[in-house]
């Protein structure tokens, strides 16, 4: 076996078994982190000390005789977006610079009781707010299959993580696309839980009625035993839904798509995708239809003002969100020289510790808030995401699923849109129509794109709380790959 | 439709506690034009009759039992702080001098 190239079922089954320990899996990603992060670049932080000694505690209990959970003993990468007690949290962000949470996200939480092994922080947009994970205050991740191109963003340092073999499991967050997209161009697997399906207590919020923890790892599996062990009500946040979760491992493992019904999204391919995108995604149509699922198009009428719509909202909600970063009470302060009034210590402190795209949303969202504005911007956007979600809602009455590309085009190169908001915001298209509706949907690798020999996603879209449907139809489609190329796509990938 | 100034840009910029340098009011102020414009988009839609959303769940408010439970010790919430005196969080003057 292949401590840094094996999936994450299969070390923790060896892990349990006693072929391998935690610490040596553990061990053996912290020297991969050592041999090629300074080139990819995924993590801010990494806590080597902190990650043996939880990998010793895994391997202990299992010399104890405790039963051990499915993913037990098996690294991880955490987007830095979540508070971990004692470790730097800073999204991305100067503003948050050596600041040390003094308590745990649920989620991190969960993680901990799963034995699951949290290897440090990864690089991200700074508080998620961009698609190429070039908006971090600590410099771009790079992308694995191409050193010079994007790995996606918010989450790119996550996704890169897993291309890398730096980690075979990975959280990310979702506001727009922050865990598809990043997928997509690395040809990884990410998913977006329904809205409320795993609690935002410790996440730093981006836009609260949008933002959604979610898993990430190399396979269907892998990311459906971390769905598992992330999802849950939890009473600290008022919008976690207190319903049992899907069974979403079962689903991966039932990867059975005979009489599905599946939906083609009129709306979202076509004009605007790249010739090898559109490729690839026919390719993906026509498996699922070997498979046995009937595909049909549908249309989605009003999906084509969902980027217009979420570029209001979202803007919006952080300009609010944002506003606790005012140097008070943690992280930065700047001007504090005994002249200044408590106003302008803030503004000097906000100046220099936003980066500009973050500062460019803030001023948009106080623009569209603002009296005069709100109806023609921040309320006709809302209403528009009603009639976004009536436009699912009508889908869904017809199929189980919805399919598109996940992004309309593959890796970037770095730098390459960095100065034009308008063209990095139309990485979004296909991804933000679920978050605004508060849907759930995967991205998974369907291929290289042929023009340029870099990775394709396909996204599944499901209703709320039909997060199974995903974990079903995307583990078909990748068994149907893998039987077609001898491996995952990811095996694909250069050396680094 | 939208047109903004390099005035709209200070102005935007106080009331979001930003503070912006002079000598860059009008890059922002073309970006943001350019950004503006194209969500704008959202006037297009017939919406006159359709319900606001504003989150994908219903919001209620969720009360727990009042009942006393640990909370963070007062070192730990004061340790990433920019400044303390006396066991307190030391902020700039919020009154002016006069």
């Amino acid at each position: 076996m292949s401590l840094i190239r094996d999936n994450a079922s299969v070390l923790a089954s060896a892990i349990a078994e006693g072929e391998v320990s935690s610490e040596e899996v553990t061990r053996a990603h912290l020297d991969r982190i050592a041999a090629v992060d300074e080139r990819v670049h995924a993590f801010l932080h990494v806590d080597s000390d902190g990650a043996i000694a939880a990998a010793k505690r895994v391997d202990a209990k299992r010399a104890a005789g405790e039963k051990l959970g499915p993913l037990a003993g098996v690294p991880l990468a955490l987007k830095d977006v979540l508070a971990m007690k004692g470790q730097p949290t800073t999204a991305g962000s100067k503003i948050l610079e050596g600041w040390i949470p003094p308590y745990d996200a649920a989620v991190v939480e969960r993680l901990r009781a799963a034995d699951i092994i949290i290897l440090g922080k990864t690089n991200m947009d700074e508080f998620a707010m961009g698609s190429s994970t070039e908006h971090s205050a600590y410099g771009p991740t790079h992308n694995p299959w191409d050193l010079d191109r994007i790995p996606g963003g918010s989450g790119g340092g996550s996704a890169a993580a897993l291309a890398a073999f730096e980690a075979p499991l990975a959280i990310g967050t979702d506001t727009g696309g922050s865990i598809r997209q990043p997928a997509a161009v690395t040809a990884t697997v990410g998913v977006k839980p329904t809205y409320g399906a795993v609690p935002r207590y410790g996440l730093i919020a981006l836009a609260s009625s949008l933002d959604q923890v979610g898993p990430c790892a190399r396979n269907v599996l892998d990311t459906a035993l971390l769905h598992a062990a992330i999802a849950g009500h939890d009473a600290r946040d008022s919008t976690s839904i207190n319903a049992p979760v899907p069974d979403v491992v079962a689903a991966a493992l039932n990867a059975d798509v005979r009489g599905m019904k599946v939906g083609l999204v009129r709306e979202l391919s076509g004009a605007g995708y790249q010739a090898g995108v559109q490729q690839r995604f026919d390719e993906a149509v026509a498996i699922l239809t070997e498979l046995g699922a009937e595909v049909i198009e549908v249309s989605c009428p009003h999906f084509e003002y969902a980027l217009a719509a979420y570029y209001l909202i979202l803007p919006s909600e952080c300009s609010s969100n944002l506003a606790r970063f005012d140097g008070m009470r943690y992280g930065l302060r700047v001007g504090d020289d005994g002249s200044r009034s408590v106003e302008e210590v803030m503004a000097l402190t906000r100046e220099a510790g936003f980066g500009p795209e973050v500062k460019r949303r803030i001023m948009i969202g106080t623009y569209a808030l603002s009296s005069g504005y709100y109806d023609a911007y921040y309320g006709q956007a809302q209403k528009v995401r009603t009639l976004i979600t009536r436009d699912f809602t009508e889908a869904f009455e017809k199929v189980d699923v919805l399919i598109s590309p996940t992004a309309p085009t593959t890796a970037f190169k770095i730098g390459e849109k960095v100065d034009d908001p308008v063209a990095m915001y139309l990485n979004d298209i296909a991804t933000i129509p679920v978050n605004l509706a508060g849907n759930c949907a995967m991205s998974l690798p369907i291929g290289l794109a042929p023009e340029d020999g870099l990775p394709v996603g396909l996204q599944i879209m499901a209703p709320p709380m039909g997060d199974d449907r995903l974990y079903r139809a995307g583990a078909a489609v990748e068994a149907a790959l893998v039987d077609r190329w001898g491996h995952l796509l990811i095996e694909e990938a250069p050396a680094l | 439709m939208t047109n903004i100034s390099r005035a709209d840009v200070a102005h935007l910029a106080r009331l979001a506690r930003l503070a912006i340098p002079e000598d860059q009011l009008d890059h922002y102020a073309e970006q943001l034009d350019v950004i503006l414009q194209s969500v704008a988009r959202v006037g297009e839609v017939a919406a006159a009759d359709v319900p606001a959303m504003s989150h994908p769940v219903p919001l209620l408010n969720v009360f727990r039992d009042d009942v006393a439970r640990p909370g963070l010790d007062r070192e730990a919430a004061m340790a990433a702080a920019p400044a303390i005196e006396d066991d307190r969080f030391r902020v700039p003057r919020i009154l002016d001098e006069e």
